[in-house]
């Protein structure tokens, strides 16, 4: 890793200084760790939610018009793996588009778990538009309650 | 189209009008709006509406489509990250070709309202044959 900061020297212009922090906060911008670009990189589409009860974690994502064969879910250790692709089916007809805000295209999201979770009890529904994955904790993470005993 | 990766967008949030009975955020769907030569369609993303909780008015040429979400969490739930906030949705419209108001049809599928607004007869494109004399 190349060093970013350092400390000024007590000689040195400030002005100066400055213009050689924006020059290395460019380089990282432009990868300047050394790490390419590649065409899988992980994505951060589409916005999930987190959110848990005694039992089990929930992860909620928007995916409207997004069907269920076209999304993959893979739990590896303490991750969550989210892929798939949101289609726009093409209109039969020519027709003559007035406005276009929605999106069509892949996503892989790679999120992490607060806790770990059983692999094998994972629940993924979509409804609505809405994915909604329901993973259970493990019995060593659920909170325990702990009888005190009258002595 | 080409391949092409999603980017995550914050849903854009509707302008206050007036006070609204229900708390909360309400967004602007994003939609989509084409014309056929019969008709005029528009095609909104409302993620977590339910079919019966959609609403369309079309009053003269002034269209609303709103829609109500179900609770983002469960009994017993706790947010732990939140990167995206839920609402109900609403948009207006001013129509400017001629609708037929007897002949709208309301289609709402994983939470993407699809409304294909008839024309009317007369504001259809109609050719005219030019007979040779």
């Amino acid at each position: 890793m190349p060093i970013i900061f350092r400390e000024p020297g007590p000689t040195q212009d400030p002005l100066r200084e400055l213009e050689q922090l924006q020059h290395r906060m460019d380089r990282l911008f432009q990868g300047g760790f050394g790490v390419e670009r590649s065409p899988w990189q992980v994505g951060v589409y589409p916005l999930v939610n987190l959110s848990e009860d005694r039992d089990h974690v929930y992860v909620r994502a928007e995916l409207p018009g997004v069907k269920a064969e076209d999304l993959e879910i893979t739990i590896q250790d303490n991750s969550l793996i989210l892929r798939g692709e949101r289609k726009i089916a093409a209109e039969e007809k020519q027709v003559n588009y007035q406005r276009r805000e929605r999106e069509s295209g892949f996503f892989r999201r790679v999120l992490a778990l607060p806790s770990r979770v059983q692999p094998d009890k994972v629940e993924a529904t979509c409804k609505d538009g809405i994915l909604a994955i329901k993973l259970a904790k493990p019995e060593e993470v659920k909170p325990r309650k702990i009888k005190v005993k009258v002595a | 189209m080409a391949e092409k990766e999603l980017q995550a967008k914050a849903k854009a949030e509707a302008p206050a009008k007036g006070e609204r009975v229900r708390p909360g955020r309400v967004f602007l769907p994003a939609v989509d709006i084409f014309e056929t030569p019969e008709a005029l369609v528009m095609v909104a993303d409302m993620p977590g509406v339910a079919a019966d909780k959609v609403t369309v008015d079309l009053r003269d040429n002034h269209l609303v489509i709103s829609g109500e979400v179900a609770a983002p969490l469960g009994q017993g739930e706790t947010m732990v990250d939140q990167e995206y906030f839920t609402g109900d949705f609403i948009r207006e419209f001013q129509l400017g070709s001629l609708i037929n108001q007897a002949k709208i049809e309301a289609v709402m599928k994983d939470g993407v309202l699809r409304l294909v607004l008839a024309k009317v007869e007369r504001a259809k494109p109609r050719k005219i044959a030019v007979k040779a004399a």
